[in-house]
């Protein structure tokens, strides 16, 4: 066993995976499972509630990322599959059955013993079936997905994909029980832009500016993990220089986020004063990136290798003001939210369990007490410099809200430590033209975002990047059962509930 | 009962109401008809779009300062904005928002996969850009576009329209 951590110790029957054939999957080791040590990992996993990180395919296996229980480390594991078909993760890991649903309509890879295989990103427009898969299928017949003819004695109140004011596109279905939410059902894969197929065959270069779109908003956390995974793949590092500006900017990317995010629920909660105060703080800090960093959502600035340009002349100046002004306008905000009005509308609202947040990361996760946070053990480039992750226990759309209040005060603290002591030197190395299989990870506002990169001679054969929307959606729709229909929008954007990232 | 005291009144001088009503029209067209209402379609963004025109609702671009508003239904809306790839899975979406909106309408493609699919062009999953499903008056170009630059898009289709 070599890499990053003891896998020999990383399942309760460890005697599966040590007997197992393993591969450099940098920084960890992938072991190759039959499909019965495939099936009887998943057991032992869910026996000891590890974390399903990821799960996804390409054209001949299918692979797993569990979390390591001391989250210093991820392990990844993998099966062939077998004639189309391999064991489903999902009767005993029940978050694995999205994934599942993903790797059927992509790949056609068929997991044996899976309760729901309904087509999730595939709803019959495409010009062939499986498109991923080594040799695609003719076109599925075009059904009507948004017609779930289950429950007829309910009111059902529908949303999406053309829904909200300015959104992303998704479908809710929201079946009522009087004024209570019976049940909320999800169908998303309406902005799915065939993302993995558009990878493939280019250098890690050129595919940055897709894992740069896959969720604008996280378009930092997205393109550092992607650019961690090719790194790590083809062993180069990037410059201490550059890694010190992927934090500048991560973490002014979190702040402008989360001010987005609050401006949104106090807007729907009726505050209008903090809202428009978050909006224009939120206006300001873009404008500084876009002097610091030429662009103000940061897209395409960071790149495989480094970043692609240092910090402009004058720029860190604009940024220190910008944050300056956060920095003075967030005990009012903090003032406002500790007041009756928005704390009474907010305490109570799309509460999640502890039990339910075992699985949760980011913010969801830490608002319920699971103090994890991918910056603390996973992210190198953080260091010493790693915030204490900021925790509530209430897993209500309030701690949420004080968990982001938190984080941004944490943000602006680690955006100043980070400018006055950034070295000299190159922003970018070179990437060589290896091949290689690599992981990389970011904590994004939303949560821990994966990208799992395989790379021959240069040129990617096979990527999938994990959004935190895989797990916030479950965890959304479990939330708003029996929640009042009239909370929902609050509920919904308390998750902060992304679409693009995860459509792939 | 009595007969009301009223006497029946004869029809209206047909000249003056037709010299009121091109007056009443001129003067609408300047004072009323400058406020269009907005109906957003995402038809495969990543949401970078998204968070641009949000932003015009902030204090600094205020947008309904010049009667430009967002609204909830394409039935109330005088123009599209259309942000994204036009994705195989929204086509259908978009041609029912654009059928539900009353004429006269505009479709404006925010950003540039709606212009032509962007990076997204030639996947199986992605179509091209708006105009493919839908007619387009107006494109506003960029990866996202500045708010600056959407708001001076839909302020010169406001002046065109009370034109």
């Amino acid at each position: 066993m070599a890499g990053g951590g003891d896998n020999g110790a990383i399942m309760s029957d460890s005697g599966i995976i040590e007997s197992a054939r393993a591969e450099a999957c940098r920084p960890w080791r992938r072991h190759d499972l039959s499909a019965a040590d495939w099936a009887e990992t998943a057991r032992a996993a869910a026996a000891e509630s590890r974390v399903l990180l990821a799960h996804w395919a390409d054209a001949a296996r299918v692979y797993a990322l569990f979390l390591d229980p001391d989250a210093g480390a991820a392990v990844p594991v993998s099966t062939a599959v077998e004639a189309g078909v391999y064991p489903a993760l999902s009767p005993v890991l029940p978050s694995a059955a999205l994934y599942e649903r993903m790797i059927h309509d992509l790949f056609g890879h068929r997991a044996d013993g899976a309760g729901d295989l309904r087509p999730w990103l595939d709803h019959g427009a495409w010009p062939c079936a499986h498109p991923m898969a080594a040799r695609p299928s003719p076109p599925r017949p075009e059904s009507d997905l948004l017609d779930f003819s289950d429950q007829d004695r309910h009111m059902v109140l529908s949303t999406g994909p053309v829904g909200g004011l300015i959104g992303e596109a998704a479908h809710l279905r929201l079946t009522l029980d009087g004024p209570a939410i019976h049940r909320a059902d999800s169908l998303l894969g309406f902005t799915h832009k065939g993302t993995l197929s558009l990878m493939r065959g280019k250098s890690p270069r050129n595919a940055a500016r897709f894992a740069a779109r896959l969720s604008a908003d996280s378009t930092v956390a997205h393109s550092i993990a992607f650019a961690a995974a090719a790194e790590a793949a083809l062993e180069v590092a990037a410059p201490p220089r550059a890694q010190r500006l992927r934090v500048i900017l991560l973490e002014t990317e979190r702040i402008a986020v989360h001010l987005d995010t609050i401006a949104e629920i106090a807007r729907l909660a009726g505050a209008r004063s903090v809202s428009a105060r978050c909006g224009a703080l939120r206006e300001t800090v873009l404008r500084a990136c876009q002097s610091a960093f030429g662009h103000r959502l940061m897209m395409d600035c960071v790149v495989p290798g480094g970043v692609a340009a240092d910090i402009v002349a004058g720029g860190a100046e604009a940024l220190v003001r910008a944050l300056g002004d956060v920095a003075s306008g967030l005990p009012e905000i903090r003032r406002q939210h500790d007041g009756t009005a928005l704390a009474s509308r907010l305490s109570g609202l799309g509460r999640i369990s502890g039990a339910m947040a075992v699985s949760a990361g980011g913010i969801a996760g830490r608002a319920a007490g699971r103090g994890f946070d991918a910056r603390s053990a996973l992210m190198p480039a953080y260091g010493h410099l790693a915030p204490p992750p900021a925790t509530q226990k209430a897993g209500d759309a309030a701690a949420r809200q004080a968990v982001r209040l938190d984080e941004i005060e944490q943000s602006l603290h680690l955006v100043g430590c980070a400018l006055d002591t950034l070295p000299a030197g190159p922003v970018a190395a070179a990437l060589p033209q290896g091949s290689g299989e690599g992981i990389g990870c970011a904590e994004s506002s939303r949560g821990d975002v994966w990208h799992w990169l395989r790379i021959d001679h240069g040129q990617i054969a096979a990527a999938f990047p994990r959004d935190p929307g895989w797990v916030l959606w479950p965890l959304a729709e479990a939330a708003l059962a029996g929640a009042m229909a009239e909370d929902a929008d609050i509920i919904r954007t308390s998750f902060a509930l992304p679409a693009s990232g995860m459509d792939l | 009962m009595n007969q009301p005291p009223a006497e029946p009144a004869g029809a209206p001088d047909p000249e003056t109401i037709a010299s009121l009503s091109a007056r009443l029209e001129a003067a609408a067209r300047v004072r009323l008809g400058r406020s269009l209402a907005i109906r957003h379609v995402n038809t495969g963004s990543c949401n970078g779009c998204e968070l641009e025109l949000r932003a015009l609702s902030n204090v600094f671009y205020d947008l309904e300062r010049f009667g430009l508003r967002f609204v909830d239904s394409p039935r109330h809306a005088d123009v599209l904005v259309v942000t994204g790839p036009l994705t195989r899975n929204l086509k259908t979406a978009l041609e029912q928002a654009w059928d539900a909106a009353a004429e006269p309408k505009w479709v404006v493609a925010v950003g540039d996969c709606a212009l032509d699919g962007g990076v997204f062009k030639g996947s199986y999953a992605v179509l091209g850009g708006t105009g493919l499903s839908v007619p387009v008056d107006l494109a506003i170009s960029g990866c996202p576009p500045s708010p600056t630059r959407i708001l001076s898009g839909l302020r010169a289709l406001l002046e065109a329209n009370a034109a």
